[in-house]
């Protein structure tokens, strides 16, 4: 073949566009039968039957960020182990093993150095605890007798 | 390396008759129209095939439910209630079809849009057979990983573009859930490829065995945890139940799709049910010996040998074996997914988040270390082989 990745590749366009094509459709077709009278309170969202207060697009709890920071830390890690795993078995048969071993190694402590620190640092609770001191105590006791 | 179904096809007499047959009528090379026509129309069928699957998933798991809970489940439409999809998606259909005045209508629309594509983009390389594979990229692992978090994206989107708190709160929680959890999913299925030693699916499957001992969950103790660490990663990208907290019912109505309404919310549905149907098939693809049916009946060259049938049978009835072989594996894990399903109460989410960073992703890379110190102390031999070393060489001794 001349070109591989065309002949390699055409199936998943294929299939997204298929993809695209139910769903369009299928809105399309959906257009025919289905009734459509809007009015002012069935495009409101829902709300457990009240009125809506505000927007819901506001801010929202900081862990999220927390966790997405994490996480692309490990993905990225995880994808750039993907070419060394793909490799490791050749390797290994040609007697070359002990290398790829070693860095494998080396690249999955710095991972785990990581784990650790975000663990001691209190990132992987969802929920934060915070120790607080006596003096700290006496203060909050002080501020609702108060 | 690459391997797709027209590749499979092109060993046959037939096919390359006909591109030739075409060349002269049409009068130019047909080789690619021919490959087009082909991809087209086996695309077709895994995309209705899946389809059926999605839609029968929702039957299954009405029914399955109805029967861990002692009803009698949908039993009106068609025999036994089997054609209540069928009559769902008319109702579906026929519904009006509401966008909140607030919402973001161009993501709003986009969102379930996104998410059939990426699981149709998923299917092209699950590998069904040794020839009906669609397409086998040399990255498959890699390509499917990162096609299918297309589906969080949708998720979130969906959720953030319906401007509703409750949507908001479970678009949030399926993005965090989704993307924490890749990590321990791509972590066990690394170990996977560093002893089957590449990253394409016919890889990992060609070098597991028809026996369950040559399986690659049976292969040492570390893809023994690897399987389950997979599984329940799996289960929670693709938010089943006890990890369904993007759309938990009793807390968040109904999580990131309660605007959608009629086909909307159908597709979102549908992309879950067949997201299901992929994973567990590369749960089997990567662990349970994907395709490969035992004695090497899949290759047809026994019953070529034992049968005197023609090559071409042989080997089309050993393809019907591998599929038969690959999609019962594959609906023995479906059954398992809904079974936990209705068997346990869902997480709450500081504990889902527990889980995975201080469980499964540890114990992910505890397990990837143990397979590559595995291979390479051992040669990527499994337990059985050692085992029957052992024994080889005690009886070699006398």
């Amino acid at each position: 073949m001349s070109s591989p990745n065309l002949d390699v590749y055409m199936p998943i366009v294929i299939l997204m566009a298929f993809g695209v094509v139910a769903v369009v459709g299928a809105l399309l077709f959906g257009r025919l039968l289905r009734p459509s009278n809007p009015n002012t309170l069935k495009e409101s969202p829902y709300e457990c039957g009240e009125e809506p207060i505000g927007s819901a697009w506001s801010n929202f709890n900081v862990r999220f960020y927390v966790v997405s920071l994490i996480f692309i830390i490990f993905d990225v890690e995880g994808a750039l182990m993907f070419p060394v795993a793909a490799v490791f078995k050749k390797f290994n048969e040609i007697g070359e093993g002990a290398v790829l071993l070693g860095s494998l190694l080396l690249f999955i402590l710095v991972l785990v150095l990581g784990i650790i620190y975000c663990w001691r640092k209190g990132d992987l609770d969802w929920v934060k605890s915070f120790k607080l001191t006596d003096e700290q105590i006496k203060q909050l006791n002080g501020i609702e007798e108060s | 390396m690459n391997s797709t179904i027209v590749s499979y096809l092109s060993q046959f007499e037939g096919h390359k008759k006909f591109i030739s047959i075409l060349s002269e009528a049409l009068g130019f090379d047909a080789t690619y129209l021919v490959a087009f026509l082909v991809f087209f129309l086996a695309s077709f069928i895994v995309v209705n095939v899946m389809a059926l699957v999605g839609g029968l998933g929702t039957y299954a798991e009405r029914k399955i439910s109805a029967d861990i809970q002692m009803r009698q489940g949908p039993n009106r439409v068609g025999p036994y209630g089997l054609l209540q999809f069928l009559a769902d998606g008319v109702k579906m259909i026929t519904k009006e079809d509401i966008i909140p005045r607030n919402a973001d209508k161009l993501l709003f629309t986009i969102a379930p849009l996104m998410a059939l594509v990426g699981v149709f983009g998923s299917l092209a390389v699950v590998p069904f057979s040794s020839g009906f594979i669609l397409t086998d990229l040399n990255v498959g692992v890699f390509y499917l990983i990162g096609v299918s978090s297309l589906v969080g994206v949708a998720i979130f989107l969906g959720g953030y573009s319906s401007n509703s708190k409750w949507s908001m709160l479970g678009g949030m929680r399926g993005a965090s859930q989704i993307i924490s959890y890749e990590v321990p999913v791509t972590l066990s299925i690394l170990a996977i490829v560093i002893l089957a030693g590449g990253l394409s699916f016919s890889t990992l499957v060609e070098a597991q065995g028809g026996m369950p001992h040559q399986w690659y969950i049976l292969h040492n103790p570390f893809t023994f945890i690897g399987f389950f660490v997979f599984f329940i990663g799996a289960l929670a990208e693709t938010n089943r139940a006890p990890f369904d907290l993007p759309e938990a019912e009793s807390e968040l109505v109904s999580g990131y799709h309660t605007e959608y309404t009629g086909m909307r919310f159908g597709f979102f549905a549908l992309a879950e049910y067949i997201e299901v149907f992929v994973v567990c098939g590369v749960a089997a693809a990567a662990f349970l010996g994907g395709y490969k049916v035992p004695f090497d009946l899949g290759t047809g060259d026994l019953l070529v040998n034992t049968l005197h049938l023609p090559p071409i049978i042989g080997r089309n009835i050993g393809q019907i074996l591998q599929v038969g072989s690959f999609v019962t594996k594959t609906l023995v894990l479906y059954y398992i997914v809904i079974w936990i399903r209705w068997t346990f109460p869902r997480l709450r989410v500081d504990h889902l988040m527990t889980l995975c960073w201080k469980y499964l992703t540890p114990i992910a890379l505890f397990n990837l270390v143990g397979c590559a110190v595995w291979l390479y102390a051992f040669d990527g031999q499994s337990v059985w082989e050692l085992l029957s070393h052992l024994g080889g060489a005690s009886s070699g001794g006398h």
